[in-house]
C-alpha cells in the first residue's frame, strides 16, 4: 500500500491531447474516482498510471518509487478491467495463481493465499470453475480477487461495474467499497456514472476533455461545483446566465427568470477573474407549491407545470418561469403531485444557489 | 413429391462425387492383376506390392517431410505475421495482409511458373530447399487467416491483465496467447500439412530432379501404365488426407471445447 503521486503528466496522441497536465496527490488507503464522459481522459490517466500507455511528459510515484520507466509487469499493480479479462483457459484458482506464481510464492502458501482471496470475495467453492461457467457478477469478485492476491501497491479499477446489471451494480458497489476498506489499499476507480462516484469516493476528480475540473471531497463537490461543467454534469441543475448586482445593499446575482439572489461573499469570490457568471439551483434544492400557498423565508418564483415525468418516489417536473425551463425533482408525499398545466410556485433557500464562472 | 426429386438429385450428386473414390478403395483389394473390374477376390497383395515399392517409399517419406516442414514453417511464419498486423500498428498493414493473402487468388499455375522464372532469373538451382519455400508461400495464407480470424477474438485486455499480474511479454504469449490461440494454430498447420501433401501443380515445376513427392510419383507412374498399385495408393492417400484432418479437427474441437468450458 502506497501513495500515488501524478506529477504535471500528461498524454499527447500525436497532435491531440487526452490528458493536459495534470498533477494529483492520492493519499495512502484513499479511494479516488475519476469522474467524466466518455473521452475525458479518465481512462487514458489510468492506463499511465497502470503502465499500459507512457506519458508524453511528468512523472508518476507509487510511494517514494518513481514508476515512470518500470515496464508494468514489475509495477506490482492490481488492475481490474471492465470486462473482467479473466484468462479463459484456467480455472478460478489458477487465475487467481497466476500473479503468485509469478512472483514465486511457494506452493502451501500460494494456495492460502487464493483461499483467503476467494473468501474475501465470498466465492470460495468455485475454485474449480472455469470463467466462463460464472455469471458476470461473479467473474468480477473473482478479477478483484485475482488483483489483490497479489497484495499489490496500488489498486486499478477501469470501470469495473460498467458490464453489471443494475441491481448488481448497486450490491457490488457496496460489497467493492467494503473488501477496499477491509483491506485498505490505494485504490484509483475510473467511471462515468456519478452515482457510483459519489458513493465509493474519499477524493472525487472531475474531468472534462482531458483536463480536471475539480478535486476534492463528494460531497463538497456535489454541494459546491466550482465549475460550469460540474455543476451540470453531477445532479440535475438549473443554470442560468446571471449578472453580479447589488441590491439594498446585499450583494449578489441576478437572473432574467430568478431574479435577485442574494449569495455569500465565497460564492461571489469564485466569479473573480470569469467573465460570464452563471446562478446554480440544484433541481432537488426547489419545490413545488401551490400558487395560493402562504409565502416563507424562501425565495418564490411562479410559474406553469410543462411535463412531468414520473419516476416512482420521485416526480421531475419541467416548470416553465417567465420563458425558462426549470427542472424540479421533488419526493412524493401524500397527494402533492401537480399536473401538466397547473400554476405553481417554485420555492428555494437563496443559501442553496452557487455560483460559477467561465471564461469565453 | 418435389422434396422427393430434390433427395433423388442430391442423392445422385453425392454418388457422382464420391463413387469413384469408394471405387478406388474397392479395387485396391481386389486380386485382379489389371487392377479392374469385375472384383476377383479379396486381397492386400497391392498394399504388399506397394510397401516394397522403392521409389513410392521414398516420394513419401519426401512428401511427409516435406508436409511436416511446411506446416512447421508456414504456422510459425503465420503466427508472427498475423501477431504483427493485429496487436501492433505495423503501417501498411492492409497492403501487408493483402500480399499475404495474394497466393490464395493467384492460379497456381501463374504462380509456379513465376518463381521458376523468378529463380531462374537468380540463377538460384531447384533444390528441396525451393520446393520447401514454394509450398511455404502458398500454405501461409491459410495459416494467416485462420490465426487472424481468432486473434482478432482474443481480447486485448486479457494480456494487459497478465502483465499486470507480473508476467513478462514473452511469457504473456507463451502463457495466455498462445494457449488461447492453440486451436487456430493447429487448424493452420493441418491445412499447411494437407495442401502441400496433396500438390501437384508448383510441385512438379518447382522440385530438383530425382526428387519425387506421393502426387507427382503417382502422376509418373500414370504416364507407363495403370498398375493396381496407384490404387492401393490412392487408399493411403485418402487415408491420409481425409483421416489426418478429421482426426485434427476432433482434437482442435477438444482444445476449443476445453477452454469454452
Amino acid at each position: 500500500m502506497s501513495a500515488v503521486k501524478l506529477q504535471n503528466i500528461e498524454k499527447k496522441f500525436g497532435d491531440f491531447t487526452a490528458v493536459h497536465p495534470m498533477s494529483l496527490e492520492m493519499p495512502e488507503g484513499s479511494f479516488v474516482t475519476f469522474l467524466g464522459p466518455s473521452g475525458c481522459g479518465k481512462t487514458t490517466t489510468l492506463r499511465m498510471i497502470a503502465g499500459l500507455l507512457d506519458p508524453t511528459s511528468g512523472d508518476i510515484f507509487v510511494g517514494d518509487r518513481q514508476i515512470n520507466d518500470v515496464p508494468i509487469h514489475k509495477r506490482n499493480l492490481g488492475i481490474v478491467f471492465q470486462n473482467y479479462a479473466l484468462f479463459p483457459h484456467k480455472t478460478v484458482a489458477d487465475n487467481v495463481a497466476f500473479g503468485l506464481k509469478h512472483r514465486n510464492v511457494e506452493k502451501a502458501e500460494r494456495e492460502r493465499r487464493i483461499r483467503e482471496a476467494l473468501e474475501l470475495v465470498q466465492l470460495p467453492h468455485l475454485a474449480k470453475s472455469y470463467p466462463t461457467q460464472l455469471s458476470g457478477g461473479q467473474q468480477q469478485r473473482i478479477a478483484l480477487a485475482r488483483a489483490i492476491v497479489i497484495e499489490p501497491d496500488v489498486l486499478l479499477l477501469d470501470e469495473p461495474l460498467s458490464a453489471l446489471d443494475a441491481n448488481l451494480r448497486e450490491d457490488m458497489r457496496v460489497e467493492l467499497k467494503r473488501i477496499q476498506e477491509q483491506i485498505g489499499i490505494t485504490t484509483v476507480f475510473v467511471t462515468h456514472d456519478q452515482s457510483e462516484a459519489l458513493a465509493m469516493s474519499d477524493i472525487l476528480v472531475v474531468m472534462s476533455d482531458g483536463r480536471v475540473e475539480q478535486v476534492g471531497d463528494p460531497k463538497e463537490i456535489y454541494s459546491n461545483p466550482t465549475s460550469r461543467f460540474v455543476a451540470d454534469f453531477l445532479g440535475t441543475s438549473n443554470i442560468l446566465k446571471a449578472n453580479q448586482v447589488v441590491k439594498d445593499s446585499k450583494r449578489g446575482l441576478e437572473a432574467d427568470a430568478a431574479g435577485f439572489v442574494p449569495m455569500q461573499d465565497t460564492q461571489l469570490s469564485k466569479l473573480e477573474g470569469c467573465n460570464t457568471a452563471y446562478l446554480v439551483i440544484r433541481a432537488e434544492k426547489m419545490e413545488l407549491l401551490a400558487k395560493d400557498a402562504p409565502s416563507d423565508e424562501r425565495l418564490s418564483l411562479n410559474g406553469t407545470v410543462e411535463a412531468v415525468d414520473y419516476q416512482g418516489q420521485l416526480v421531475r417536473y419541467f416548470v416553465d418561469v417567465a420563458g425558462t425551463k426549470f427542472q424540479v425533482l421533488n419526493m412524493l408525499t401524500g397527494n402533492t403531485a401537480f399536473n401538466e398545466g397547473d400554476e405553481v410556485s417554485v420555492r428555494f433557500h437563496a443559501s442553496d444557489c452557487v455560483a460559477v464562472g467561465e471564461n469565453n | 413429391m418435389g422434396w422427393t426429386l430434390v433427395r433423388f438429385w442430391t442423392l445422385l450428386v453425392y454418388l457422382f462425387m464420391f463413387l469413384p473414390v469408394a471405387v478406388v478403395v474397392l479395387l485396391s483389394f481386389n486380386a485382379n492383376q489389371f487392377g479392374s473390374f469385375p472384383v476377383t477376390g479379396f486381397s492386400f497383395r497391392w498394399f504388399v506390392e506397394l510397401a516394397g515399392n522403392e521409389p513410392i517409399i521414398r516420394a513419401f517419406k519426401t512428401s511427409l517431410l516435406l508436409g511436416a516442414l511446411t506446416a512447421v514453417i508456414s504456422t510459425t511464419l503465420g503466427v508472427l505475421a498475423s501477431l504483427a498486423l493485429v496487436r501492433y500498428k505495423v503501417p501498411g498493414s492492409n497492403f501487408i495482409s493483402t500480399l499475404l493473402i495474394a497466393p490464395i487468388l493467384v492460379p497456381e499455375v501463374v504462380l509456379a511458373v513465376a518463381l521458376l522464372l523468378f529463380l531462374n532469373f537468380l540463377s538460384v538451382h531447384k533444390s528441396f530447399f525451393m520446393l520447401l519455400m514454394g509450398h511455404v508461400i502458398f500454405t501461409l495464407p491459410f495459416v494467416v487467416l485462420v490465426v487472424q480470424a481468432r486473434l482478432i477474438g482474443i481480447r486485448r485486455d486479457v494480456e494487459e491483465a497478465a502483465m499486470s499480474l507480473g508476467a513478462t511479454p514473452v511469457q504473456t504469449f507463451f502463457q495466455i496467447t498462445l494457449p488461447l490461440l492453440a486451436p487456430a494454430v493447429f487448424a493452420g498447420a493441418l491445412f499447411a500439412f494437407t495442401i502441400s501433401f496433396d500438390d501437384i501443380t508448383g510441385t512438379l515445376f518447382w522440385k530438383p530432379g530425382g526428387v519425387e513427392t506421393v502426387p507427382t510419383q503417382i502422376f509418373a507412374m500414370l504416364r507407363n501404365s495403370i498398375s493396381p498399385e496407384i490404387n492401393a495408393l490412392g487408399s493411403v492417400m485418402i487415408f491420409f488426407t481425409v483421416g489426418v484432418p478429421l482426426i485434427g479437427a476432433a482434437i482442435a474441437r477438444r482444445l476449443a471445447h476445453k477452454q469454452s468450458r
